[in-house]
């Protein structure tokens, strides 16, 4: 029941609250996560309401690469909570191949994301042109910076914190929950950045 | 329960890399008490500017270098450094962090029953962030153009144009929030999770629901500022225009950003942060004097469900209050009504909590002990406080008193003789807790008496000026007429101050005398009935030698018929 630190609910749900102390934290984790992104799209509205023209996004962004990237994405998702369903049915295996896959299209999401922003530098459209590049970057970027960490934190849990697995399953599989709540985070974010920045 | 060889770890993992509460919480409290002490000495050094405009810094003026104070005489620039770093160290890296990281950390987990915080790991993360922010703060006074100066509240157009120093104090930020974000985690989850069994929400001590609604605060509040943070640094690193309008001018020239962004902006977001921020000063304190109060008037809290619902109360409403900090910027009439409404009602559960307080001291049999002198002096001060907010909340009458002395006289008589004195209180109510000694009563009386005399000293007048007009941040305030008059006044305060500076002695030999000579004493010397003081003194690692149960509510003090006047939590069910 309890670690040797005599912390209890690491592993199995408090009979009350029915969690995890990891599953408890990382809601609190990502309701301060809402408030941050939430503070930068009041700014994308402010400024937008604020602004005499405002670029039509569709018109100066790459839409098909967003597209694909909100597709790469969508499918990591799915491959994240086959990951965890893996564990839940005892395959480690199976889990390790479809972990394997989530921080793949990570990765593969990051390289659309720089060829974009490398397009954007060489027609010399940086941060600095205006308000709207301004949020445009600021927004990709600290999404892009999210799922950077998404990916770190579950290469982890492939290699080296997957030792846990055989020392205490539950723990394990609650860790590659709250993995996977914030990697669906992270992507329902990028559904909301693509419409606001690209389409609207 | 606990019996790991907390002994056998080398020194470095026990007392510095540590993951046990009681150390983290010891850590930020010294941390933080040096830095409340660092801060003021900004403001000792500042406060000769005031009384003497102009006049060369006797004794230890020669000592600052030419980009400071020439023949010992202060520059502008410099004085603003101390005003804006003043502001932030006590705010960032003095209050919150000995209120919430100290005491929050040392006493919450000993009252709700703990072994230790949810996640011991990221306990230790929050400090070390805390301690990164810190030292990157305290740099900025030595990189070229010394550190920020556009205040606490890092105003841009101004702030994007300073120098260097603002970019650190982002950067200092950035570490602060992200330290207080996993600090609030832990917070909600062991609150939520790890109370001893019988130890329902409503048999909760009033210090752990302060602390609960402080780490909401916390956790939503404190993101929007790392937003506009991120912002702000990309307007100084990458020269966007976020905060930059249109055709601004800078020094007679047009500014050459791209334009379009709001200044506006930043306060909309910056104050939706530091208006709950200001609760974070508060509810702690708060926390702490209710305990002291009930533990010393040997009764119980008066309207405990009062107490908890208005607790609550504040902790939503003061989302919705930030914009009567911007009742001068033009946001318009419809904005600044709605905000009036919003803070007038904000203003009834603290008056709630300020009289179920007055009102416990009613028919007790009061124990003037130390910290109850400081908690008793807490309510008339945080009541001077909090109802010279009410004028600031109505627009009519804030046209005149905004960024004046006015302001500064509130919000330092809620956090100086408010908050700081709740502080102090609780060092002197837990120190035996923490170290198996009592403090000195006698240093500890001399220290809140003169204490007491002196922040008044300094504080009242401030109002008396800012009704005749004075504004606030004037590096020279002789040069405008209207202020002439009230000029004597800033020589009372300034001498007040340092008179405050001295003193904080009694309590600095005191705290440290006291660690190795303070009489001892056994694991309750208070006589109090909540959970902490069931466990040894000082607590061992794990906290409680077996898992305490719960089986009354937190502040049975004097039940007719019990042999004794208080008991405790953990006495079985019918015990007397
Ligand atoms: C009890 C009801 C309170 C009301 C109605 C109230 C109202 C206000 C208003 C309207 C202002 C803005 C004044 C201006 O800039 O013109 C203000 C400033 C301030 N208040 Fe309060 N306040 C209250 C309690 C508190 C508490 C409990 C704290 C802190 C522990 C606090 C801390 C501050 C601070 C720090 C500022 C100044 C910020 C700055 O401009 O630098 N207030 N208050
Ligand atoms: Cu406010």
């Amino acid at each position: 029941m309890s670690g040797d630190s005599g912390i209890r609910y690491i592993s199995h749900p408090h009979p009350v609250t029915g969690v995890t102390n990891s599953k408890l934290g990382i809601w609190c984790f990502l309701a301060s996560e809402v408030m941050l992104f939430g503070g930068l799209f009041s700014a994308y509205i402010l400024l937008r309401m604020g602004a005499a023209s405002w670029p039509e996004g569709s018109a100066i962004l790459n839409v098909p690469l967003a597209t694909l990237n909100t597709m790469i994405l969508i499918t990591s998702s799915v491959t994240m909570v086959m990951s965890w369903a893996s564990l839940a049915l005892k395959d480690f295996k199976k889990y390790r191949w479809f972990m394997a896959v989530t921080i793949l299209l990570g990765l593969a999401f990051l390289v659309v994301k720089g060829f974009e922003y490398a397009h954007k530098f060489e027609h010399h459209h940086t941060p600095s042109t205006n308000t709207f590049y301004a949020i445009y970057f600021t927004l990709t970027g600290l999404h892009g910076l999210h799922v950077l960490g998404g990916i770190l934190v579950n290469t982890y849990f492939l290699f080296p914190g997957s030792a846990l697995w055989k020392k205490d399953p539950d723990q394990f599989m609650g860790r590659i929950e709250a993995a996977g709540l914030y990697w669906h985070f992270v992507d329902l974010v990028w559904i909301f950045l693509f419409p606001v920045l690209y389409l609207l | 329960m606990s019996e790991h060889a907390s002994h056998d770890l080398p020194f470095w993992r026990k007392y510095i890399f540590s993951t046990d509460h009681k150390v983290i919480g010891i850590q930020y409290l010294i941390t933080g008490l040096l830095f409340l002490l660092f801060g003021f000495i900004l403001m000792l050094i500042l406060r000769w500017q005031l009384a003497y405009p102009g006049q060369p810094l006797p004794f230890i003026g020669h000592l600052f270098p030419e980009s400071q104070m020439i023949g010992g005489i202060m520059l502008p620039e410099f004085y603003y450094q101390l005003g804006a770093m003043h502001g932030t160290i006590m705010v960032f890296l003095g209050v919150v962090p000995v209120a919430v990281g100290g005491f929050g950390n040392f006493v919450m987990p000993l009252q709700i029953g703990a072994p230790d915080m949810a996640f011991p790991k990221l306990n230790m993360m929050s400090y070390w962030l805390y301690f990164i922010g810190a030292v990157i703060m305290i740099a900025s006074f030595f990189v070229p153009g010394g550190a920020a100066q556009s205040g606490w509240t890092s105003y841009p157009p101004l702030s994007n144009i300073a120098s260097v120093g603002q970019t650190f104090w982002l950067v200092g930020m950035a570490f602060m929030i992200n330290s207080s974000l996993l600090g609030s985690i832990n917070f909600i989850t062991t609150i939520i999770q790890l109370r001893a069994p019988g130890l329902t929400f409503n048999r909760l001590p009033f210090f752990v629901w302060a602390q609960f609604v402080t780490s909401f605060l916390l956790l939503l509040a404190f993101p929007p500022l790392m937003a506009a943070s991120v912002m702000q640094l990309m307007d100084r690193v990458a020269h966007t225009s976020f905060f930059m309008p249109t055709g601004l001018v800078v020094n007679g020239a047009l500014s050459s950003v791209s334009g379009g962004g709001s200044p506006l902006l930043w306060q909309h977001l910056f104050w939706f942060l530091a208006h709950p921020e200001v609760y974070v000063l508060i509810l702690p304190a708060m926390g702490i004097v209710g305990e002291i109060i009930a533990c010393n008037t040997r009764k119980p809290l008066y309207g405990y469900k009062a107490l908890v619902y208005s607790v609550i109360y504040i902790g939503v409403l003061s989302f919705v209050v930030w914009a009567h900090h911007m009742f001068l910027t033009g946001m318009g009439t419809t904005m600044s009504a709605f905000f009036q409404v919003t803070t007038m009602i904000i203003s009834i559960p603290s008056v709630v909590i300020l009289t179920t307080f007055v009102l416990s001291l009613w028919g007790g049999s009061i124990r003037f002990s130390v910290p109850m002198l400081f908690a008793l002096a807490f309510l008339p001060m945080f009541g001077v406080g909090g109802l010279t907010g009410l004028p600031l909340g109505l627009a009519t009458a804030d046209i005149h008193l905004h960024d004046t002395y006015y302001v500064i006289g509130h919000f330092h008589y809620v956090v100086a003789p408010g908050t700081l004195f709740a502080l102090f209180a609780g060092v002197y109510y837990w120190f035996p807790k923490a170290t198996g000694r009592m403090m000195s009563d006698k240093l500890g009386r001399i220290h809140f008496f003169l204490s007491f005399i002196f922040m008044n000293g300094i504080f009242l007048p401030m109002f008396i000026m800012g009704l005749a007009g004075v504004s606030r941040r004037l590096y020279d305030p002789t040069q405008f007429a209207h202020n002439l008059s009230t000029q004597p006044l800033n020589v009372v305060m300034s001498i007040s101050a340092w008179l405050l500076g001295l003193s904080q002695i009694p309590f600095i030999i005191n705290f440290f005398g006291s660690i190795f000579r303070g009489k001892k004493v056994d694991n309750n010397p208070w006589k109090a009935t909540t959970l902490e003081w069931t466990a040894p003194s000082p607590p061992p690692h794990g906290n409680f030698a077996t898992e305490p149960h719960v089986h009354r509510g937190p502040y049975e003090y004097s039940v007719p018929g019990a042999k004794q006047d208080f008991i405790p939590q953990s006495a079985p069910e019918g015990a007397r």
